[in-house]
């Protein structure tokens, strides 16, 4: 943790994106969590995330609950609006936000008590809805700010730094959100760059709800001998199901792929994301099959990790409503009333 | 007792069968004579098979409250009889459906009591057991066409008017009238002593619920995203801006929507997607009840704190907790006052009745998006649901709704740095800006402590620096809100005063106790914070007698809290049965005050 203001560095040839923005545009103030919290490594691939994909820093908008994890939103890209809400509720905000301005990217970024207890209902109806967003879960299995209790995601059998292993079947978010019908949901760990970033550039750019379930070890309380949420029990156990390349629109796909994994899915706005299967055996467009090999996976103590389900089909929120393509937010109101005149005609109704 | 156009019916059936559409055909047609009307409807909450009251009274004086007396009682409820036979006033009537045989053991020789075969005369003329049930309604309705001498053409009026496209229906149901009126016509001297007689005093006037004007006063405002967790008895305001929404807010070349309705997982829920919405700049709000104002408190004091607009429209019913849901209550002003933990507190608005919902649900959107605040407009079950004559809704197409102190992009660009909460204007509201618009204005929306400058705090200056500020804010809001209405004599040393669905029967009693030579002043309170006005109208009297429906004497407290009304002059009148207030009510409790020795 840190107190001093966070210089700002550039160097004249810093790569810029097309916007001429470089990747010091898209940072935040300076973090105040513990130093080696996976949640600053997550940070870091956002920002890479958003500054390859050309976002306009304002037309992001950042979202969060309460937490360790929902402190972020502070610590990337100054210039996009963000809104810490309560705890447990990230969810209906961007809800409410997503109906009044569609054309925003809204990323939002929730822990695993913050999405799996308080807010576990605000969580799956977000899915329900099939809301527009890119939704982070930086999952350690334990509370931070309240020092060391297990959360909902804490595995059978992790011990805490003090007391009794946990004895409660943990809530997965990948499954939660499989089993619920998200339409984009990946998971990786925040030690991954290289895996995550384009699974956040995909998430962003889905169309509907995207869930990126990233392990991000707690360094205070729950990276130790017997946590199955630890750094090193991740490294362990960790595998690449179908890793994810991002290809802007109009680019060609380069990258050489052995005959028959590649796999790729266009997204609404012509960029595509290629799936490149490690496991032959998986199909990350079938629920079913997706459910039980990840189950499989489960119980064999194995976390697996990717783009574990796509669907490119299905309509977002505001398309399943039908609503206009203009942010409603944006709409005069003078053209919203029906005028006086047609208020003559529905009082008659009434007389 | 003979009385023209003054009369009260009470129909006591069982809930599920089809009467309210009878009900509100006898009311209308009533209306439609040019005879001002109050329409209650009491009902339990059940689907079907209890107990359900549908009152009307006839006021050629034009009053809007509920009286407390019957006049007339169509006993159609076997399970109610006794309590409703008990219920008519000395001389009245009572009409019961007499195919079936009347307990003779209840009696009373004051009531004159008319029987009439209306099942046997249904099922003989109607095929099918639900329109056997239905037209035995219809026939009621006809029978008190006769003893009443209502216009048997304005009611086929308004059948025609009904079932437009369905010619056999409007057969049918005159059929049903007709047997109904015939039978009384035949059997007994019509009309009655109390009766109606055409008059001109509905012109310009609509009969409404308030649920349905505040509904169309979300429209006019412009609202586009409405959330909302469905609770009696604020569930028919979301249902009539989604119908208003169907016939004015569709495209009709795209077939495109321009409003956004939610139907949240919970309130807590809905209140968020409403902070949501109002951040992102759409008006938005959501109607609920007291047990959802509960659940919202929370992000009620979160959009308090980090100052965002809301619309809260609070239906309130009975309490505490689940209550009497379909009764009525002004239990919530406490609650919603100071909605949330820590030092929080909340604009109030006060409709009187369905016209006030229609203007308020507009002034509501101003004054939250005005002073970047939660705005909770607390109606009750009385006004949202039940039907009120009052004069036609106006719309001035020439007024600029109020959006408040939102910075444009061009306004964003030249400023050299924007900071969200500085108080520029010295009226305690600062400026804020909308996402997607300019990423200078970029600024990060916390409910954890914060500097005026926008930064996360633990400084205890900075950190007092801005709640601090919120109490200017809050001055301002007292100079803006609606004001009070007020009648204000200067010989008068007592006064009443009350907010709300109370004041038909306040400004009742008025009349009442003046013509008993009692003459007192009158406020309504039409906002929170109070106005000067309400603070020097409470210093100028002696007494003051605050009318209020709920048990704690919550508007008291609340005057006492916040304008430091002297308790000393404050008398609580409490009415919190569930029942809407009555005159009666006020008038007895003032007589005995003044008999304590209290100043009239």
């Amino acid at each position: 943790m840190s107190y001093i203001a966070k210089p700002r560095v550039t160097h004249p040839n810093m790569p810029r994106n097309k916007l001429g923005l470089t990747a010091r545009d898209y940072e935040g103030t300076v973090s105040t969590l513990c130093a080696g919290c996976g949640h600053d490594s997550v940070t870091a691939a956002i920002i890479q995330a958003v500054f390859e994909l050309n976002v306009e820093p304002h037309m992001l908008a950042k979202m969060s609950g309460i937490g360790c994890s929902s402190k972020t939103p502070a610590y990337f890209v100054s210039q996009s609006h963000g809104f810490n809400a309560v705890h447990g509720r990230m969810p209906s905000v961007t809800t409410g936000a997503n109906a009044a301005n569609r054309e925003l990217l809204y990323i939002g970024v929730s822990g695993d008590g913050d999405s799996l207890s308080i807010g576990a209902g605000q969580f799956v109806h977000a899915i329900r809805r099939n809301l527009n967003m890119c939704y982070m879960i930086e999952n350690n299995g334990v509370y931070g700010l309240t020092k060391g209790q297990f959360s909902a995601s804490a595995d059978i059998g992790s011990k805490p730094k003090k007391g009794l292993p946990n004895q409660q079947e943990p809530i997965d978010p990948v499954s939660t959100a499989l089993a619920l019908g998200a339409t984009y949901i990946a998971r990786s760990f925040s030690g991954d760059k290289e895996q995550l970033v384009p699974l956040i550039q995909g998430a962003l750019l889905h169309d509907g709800f995207a869930l990126v379930d990233v392990i991000s070890p707690c360094v205070t309380f729950n990276d130790h001998e017997g946590s199955t949420k630890s750094y090193a029990h991740t490294r362990q156990f960790y595998h690449h199901v179908v890793d994810a390349d991002y290809v802007p629109p109009a680019e060609e796909i380069k990258a050489a792929y052995r005959e028959g994994s590649a796999m790729p899915v266009e997204l609404h706005d012509g960029s595509k994301i290629v799936l490149r299967k490690i496991d032959k055996d998986y199909d990350p467009t079938s629920r079913a099959v997706s459910f039980k090999f990840l189950r499989d996976r489960f119980n064999a103590g194995e976390i697996t990790t990717g783009l574990l389900y796509i669907d490119e089909s299905r309509k977002e929120m505001h398309d399943l409503m039908g609503n206009v393509e203009t942010p409603l937010a944006q709409l005069q109101l003078d053209t919203l009333h029906p005028g006086k005149k047609e208020l003559a005609k529905i009082l008659a109704r009434y007389r | 007792m003979a009385a023209v156009n003054d009369v009260v019916i009470k129909i006591a059936t069982v809930n599920g069968t089809g009467s309210a559409s009878a009900n509100g055909l006898l009311m209308k047609s009533i209306f439609r004579m040019g005879i001002p009307v109050v329409g209650k409807n009491y009902f339990p909450s059940n689907i079907q098979g209890l107990p359900t009251w549908y009152e009307i009274r006839v006021t050629g004086d034009g009053y809007q409250s509920r009286s407390d007396r019957v006049d007339i009682m169509i006993a159609m409820n076997a399970q109610t009889y006794a309590k409703d036979l008990a219920d008519v006033r000395s001389g009245g009537w009572l009409l019961y459906d007499s195919t079936w045989p009347r307990n003779k053991l209840l009696h009373r020789d004051d009531v004159t009591v008319f029987g009439i075969p209306l099942s046997r005369m249904c099922n003989e003329h109607f095929e099918g057991a639900r329109a056997r049930i239905l037209m035995k309604n219809i026939a009621y309705v006809g029978a008190l066409a006769a003893l009443l001498d209502i216009d048997l053409d304005i009611i086929k009026g308004q059948l025609e008017q009904t079932f437009a496209d369905k010619k056999h229906l409007i057969d049918s149901n005159m059929e049903a009238i007709h047997l109904g009126y015939d039978y009384a016509t035949e059997n007994f001297v019509c009309p009655l002593p109390s009766k109606v007689e055409a008059m001109d005093a509905t012109r310009g006037h609509i009969v409404i619920d308030g649920n349905t004007a505040a509904g169309l006063g979300c429209l006019y405002a412009g609202a586009t995203v409405g959330a909302w967790y469905p609770i009696t008895p604020s569930t028919s305001l979301m249902d009539a801006f989604r119908a208003f929404c169907q016939q004015y807010r569709v495209d009709p070349e795209t077939g495109k929507r321009t409003y956004c309705i939610i139907q949240a997982e919970d309130e807590l829920a809905a209140i968020g997607m409403v902070l949501g919405a109002s951040w992102n700049g759409a008006r938005s709000f959501t109607p609920t009840s007291g047990p959802g104002i509960s659940l919202m408190s929370e992000f009620i004091g979160f959009a308090y704190y980090a100052e965002i607009p809301a619309v809260i429209f609070n239906v309130q019913r009975t309490g505490p907790s689940t209550g009497m849901p379909t009764r009525t209550q002004q239990s919530d002003i406490m609650s919603c006052a100071f909605a949330s933990h820590g030092d929080t507190k909340h604009v109030l608005l006060f409709p009187a009745d369905p016209q006030e919902c229609f203007y308020m649900a507009q002034a509501a959107f101003d004054h939250a998006e005005r002073l970047q605040t939660p705005v909770m407009v607390l109606s009750d079950l009385d006004i949202g649901m039940n039907d009120w004559m009052v004069p036609e809704f106006e719309f001035d197409e020439s007024k600029i709704p109020d959006r408040g102190k939102v910075l444009s992009a061009e306004e964003i660009e030249a400023m050299e740095k924007f900071h969200r909460y500085l108080d520029v204007d010295g009226d305690g509201i600062p400026y804020r800006t909308l996402p997607g618009v300019h990423p200078k204005g970029a600024y990060f929306t916390r409910g954890s402590g914060h500097t005026k400058y926008g930064a996360y705090t633990e400084d205890s200056v900075a950190y007092q620096d801005v709640v601090d500020r919120l109490l200017v804010k809050w001055d301002t809001a007292r100079t803006m809100l609606p004001e009070a209405e007020i009648r204000y004599s200067k010989f008068n040393k007592a006064a009443i005063l009350t907010v709300g669905s109370g004041h038909g029967a306040c400004v009742e009693a008025l009349d009442r106790l003046q013509a008993q030579n009692i003459s007192l002043n009158y406020c309504r309170a039409r906002a929170f914070p109070f106005s000067d006005a309400v603070r020097d109208f409470i210093e100028k009297h002696e007494v003051v007698y605050v009318v209020e429906q709920n048990r704690d004497a919550q508007l008291r407290s609340l005057l006492m809290l916040d304008i430091d009304a002297d308790p000393a002059k404050l008398v609580p009148l409490l009415h919190y049965n569930g029942m809407p207030l009555h005159p009666g009510f006020v008038v007895e409790k003032v007589l005995e005050e003044i008999a304590k020795g209290r100043a009239a």
